[in-house]
């Protein structure tokens, strides 16, 4: 997908003043982050969990070539076929390639972030193959010709009018006087529309939010049973996965998994988990001919063994994006790129280059909210910091920010020089201010002022008045 | 050897640079309050700021210069105290980090981070202080900042001497511990993003019903009074350690300076 994330700030101020979205915005702030307050709440070894998972992370990332290995070999075994494909164009072409040898017309599609980074839909439509979302979030968002603004929650950023909207407008087949007032109406009459479609397609694309190396297994989880139709029904399965998607064992899946939910929609479980292994065998009742499996890498394994690795821990609950503060003012679309909030901040940069996405890792108040919350310890604020000290390195950010830091670095290095010209500055500034306890707008301050009063400072700096306290002291004691 | 722990202990006051420039008071109640509990407090001239505006703008060089001079001018003390959690922190957890594989300054730093603590921290986690000898009548809520609580875990320590201030009632307030918005340069390079945070934070003030706001770092406590004044909403706005050194009357941020 096109990439807007140089237009960040823009961006930013659309969203702000975008009352549909903002409204939209108050279910991310309240709903998420109580229910994963429950959720956790609810089960004392949640910490030992998070724990255990990151163990569980890093020991695969050190060896994630046997593992990757290990894996193609077992789903080999499983009658199923792997790809790899370094980076998205790869992707799309081996996608494109058994579609046209399956002679498709229709796909069907399970939620897949992995999907959206490597713009499949688009594609897939420009080569005369449609593609059909069958999540409802990404139904919404198809109808409308949009994004996902969340990774676990695509069209939070619409309201229920705008849904019922759209599918009077696109369902024009059905009677225009029926009643879609209640949300259940909505999901009710985007699952009969979707039941057809399942039966048409003649490949479903997933994704997967695990690879099982020790069976060669993808496991999907879901909450609308959508998935497990688009990878069941039509004669072939493919799913496209990142490399670091990969875990050793069932019992390492099983661990991680505990966590996926809570963190992100604070359910114990999510209401499916869909663990495949092959395709169809002959005493199977159903699943599909053909399995193929997408290995993508587009980035990732020149994270390892780089201070970003930690990244590839990643599990997309959507948690840090849940309780960031950035987030919560602007939504996702803001960000400009497939990944939002502070895990996009840090993902993004590694792979579409950070002389695209400067923005994203300094757009946070490095409030720490989104680590104390990653159920995989992932040290965002201090991967984002690594991300500055790049720019800065590569002297990407702008100068007027790099000749300020260095001019006000040039006094802090230096405490005599830091002293004299602070206590010769306060007195000067409490002339040019005439004593006003604060101001609305001071020159060079209006990132400040525009929207806040900034209060005066004193006459004279703590450490003057210090020094002459202990000055008087002295004299007293003499 | 007991006359050796009866020494009272020897602080160096971390000013922090925004006490320095804008709020003096903070600095004089921190004295205070660490003097009534019976540590002789110094401050060390040579020190300037944390480094926290290079540090989180990319800039490790000037950081590491920064760092530095701060390890040394702080070296003789038996413990290092800050008025904020946000630069306490940075002394703390980030100085060791700056000099990884720098054998030697890794142990300088490591010795140093040791002996550093945020003031409230300090007065009850190392002093074992239970209550201040204080009076502030009237309603109070507390922000908690995000440094100070999410790296250093400054939470039940405040609200514990707060509550022992005579007069004064506590009125938590919804979010109390979701950032404000200042974030340091975040609220200048990105202005309209961080003013929809402190917008939700002062609705959030209001709401809490309080006359006075507390926290307990200034960077915070500018961009809220600045706010709650844009919006000529009449909440006072002070340090954590400005009431309960029992210096509530001065006047409150944004409202004038001694």
């Amino acid at each position: 997908m096109q990439i807007t994330s140089p237009a960040f700030k823009e961006n930013a101020r659309t969203a702000l003043a975008d009352p549909q979205l903002q409204k939209a915005l108050v279910h991310v702030r309240s709903g998420f982050i109580d229910k994963r307050v429950k959720a956790m709440d609810a089960l004392p070894e949640f910490d030992a969990l998070r724990d255990s998972a990151r163990a569980i992370k890093d020991h695969t990332l050190t060896h994630l070539d046997l593992y990757l290995e290990r894996y193609e070999e077992k789903v080999r075994e499983a009658g199923g076929v792997v790809h790899w494909a370094e980076t998205a164009d790869d992707a799309r072409s081996v996608v494109l390639e058994i579609c046209r040898a399956a002679g498709a017309r229709t796909v069907t599609k399970g939620k897949s972030m992995i999907t959206e980074e490597i713009g499949l839909n688009d594609f897939l439509e420009k080569e005369g193959v449609r593609p059909v979302e069958t999540d409802l979030g990404e139904y919404i968002i198809q109808l409308r010709g949009e994004h996902p603004s969340h990774i676990i929650a695509p069209a939070v950023h619409v309201t229920r009018d705008q849904v019922e909207a759209d599918f009077r407008r696109e369902h024009d087949h059905l009677r225009p006087d029926r009643d879609l007032s209640e949300p259940e109406a909505l999901l009710g009459e985007a699952r009969r529309v979707l039941r057809a479609e399942y039966f048409s397609a003649d490949v479903g694309i997933t994704g997967a939010n695990f690879l099982v190396a020790e069976t060669g297994s993808s496991v999907i989880v879901t909450n609308e049973g959508n998935g497990d139709l688009t990878q069941i029904l039509p004669r072939v399965h493919v799913v496209i996965a990142s490399i670091e998607k990969v875990v050793p064992t069932l019992e390492d899946m099983s661990q991680i998994l505990r966590l996926l939910a809570r963190s992100a929609t604070g359910q114990d479980m999510s209401v499916y988990t869909t663990v495949s292994t092959g395709p169809r065998r002959p005493d199977d009742p159903d699943g599909p001919e053909e399995y193929h499996v997408i290995l993508l890498d587009n980035g990732r394994s020149s994270m390892l063994g780089t201070e970003f690795q930690d990244m590839l821990r990643c599990i997309r609950c959507g948690a840090c994006m849940n309780h960031c503060p950035v987030y919560h003012a602007v939504g996702g679309h803001a960000y400009g790129w497939v990944y939002p909030g502070p895990m996009g901040a840090v993902l993004t940069p590694s792979l579409a280059g950070i002389d695209k996405s400067g923005h994203l890792p300094n757009a946070s108040t490095f409030c720490g909210r989104c680590e104390a919350v990653c159920p995989m310890h992932i040290p965002l604020p201090k991967m984002m910091r690594h991300w500055r000290e790049r720019e800065f390195a590569r002297g990407l950010n702008p100068a007027t920010q790099r000749y300020g830091l260095r001019a006000w670095a040039l006094f802090a290095r230096h405490p005599r020089l830091y002293r004299l010209a602070t206590s010769l500055a306060l007195p000067a500034l409490s002339f040019f201010t005439a004593r006003r306890p604060r101001f609305r707008y001071l020159p060079l301050a209006g990132g400040w002022t525009r929207n806040r009063d900034l209060p005066a400072p004193p006459s004279r700096t703590f450490m003057q008045q210090w020094r002459e306290r202990e000055a008087e002291k002295q004299g007293a004691h003499a | 050897m007991s006359d050796e722990i009866r020494k009272p202990p020897r602080v160096g006051l971390f000013v922090t640079c925004l006490v320095d420039l804008f709020r003096p008071s903070v600095g004089f109640a921190s004295v205070k309050l660490l003097e009534d509990a019976g540590c002789n407090v110094e401050v060390p001239m040579a020190q300037t700021c944390c480094g926290q505006p290079a540090y989180n703008s990319g800039d490790r060089d000037d950081t590491v210069a920064i760092a530095r001079n701060t390890i040394e001018a702080f070296e003789e003390f038996d413990y290092v105290v800050a008025p904020s959690g946000s630069c306490a922190g940075m002394l703390k957890k980030h100085y060791p980090a700056l000099f990884k594989g720098d054998a030697h300054w890794e142990t300088r730093a490591a010795a140093f981070a040791a002996r550093v603590h945020e003031l409230m921290s300090f007065l009850v986690d190392v002093l074992g202080m239970e209550k201040v000898d204080a009076v502030h009548e009237g309603t109070v809520t507390y922000h908690d900042s995000c440094a100070g609580l999410r790296e250093l875990g400054i939470a039940g320590q405040p609200r514990r001497l707060l509550s022992s201030v005579s007069g004064l009632e506590m009125r938590e307030m919804r979010d109390a511990d979701v950032c404000c918005g200042f974030g340091g340069t975040f609220c200048v390079k990105y202005p309209d993003i961080s003013n929809r945070i402190v917008e939700e934070k002062t609705s959030n003030i209001k709401a809490s019903g309080a006359e006075t706001l507390l926290a307990g770092d200034l960077g915070c406590l500018m961009n809220m009074a600045g706010k709650l004044q844009r919006q000529g909403m009449d909440v006072k706005v002070r340090h954590v350690a400005e009431v309960l050194a029992g210096m509530g009357d001065t006047p409150a941020i944004g409202k004038g300076n001694r």
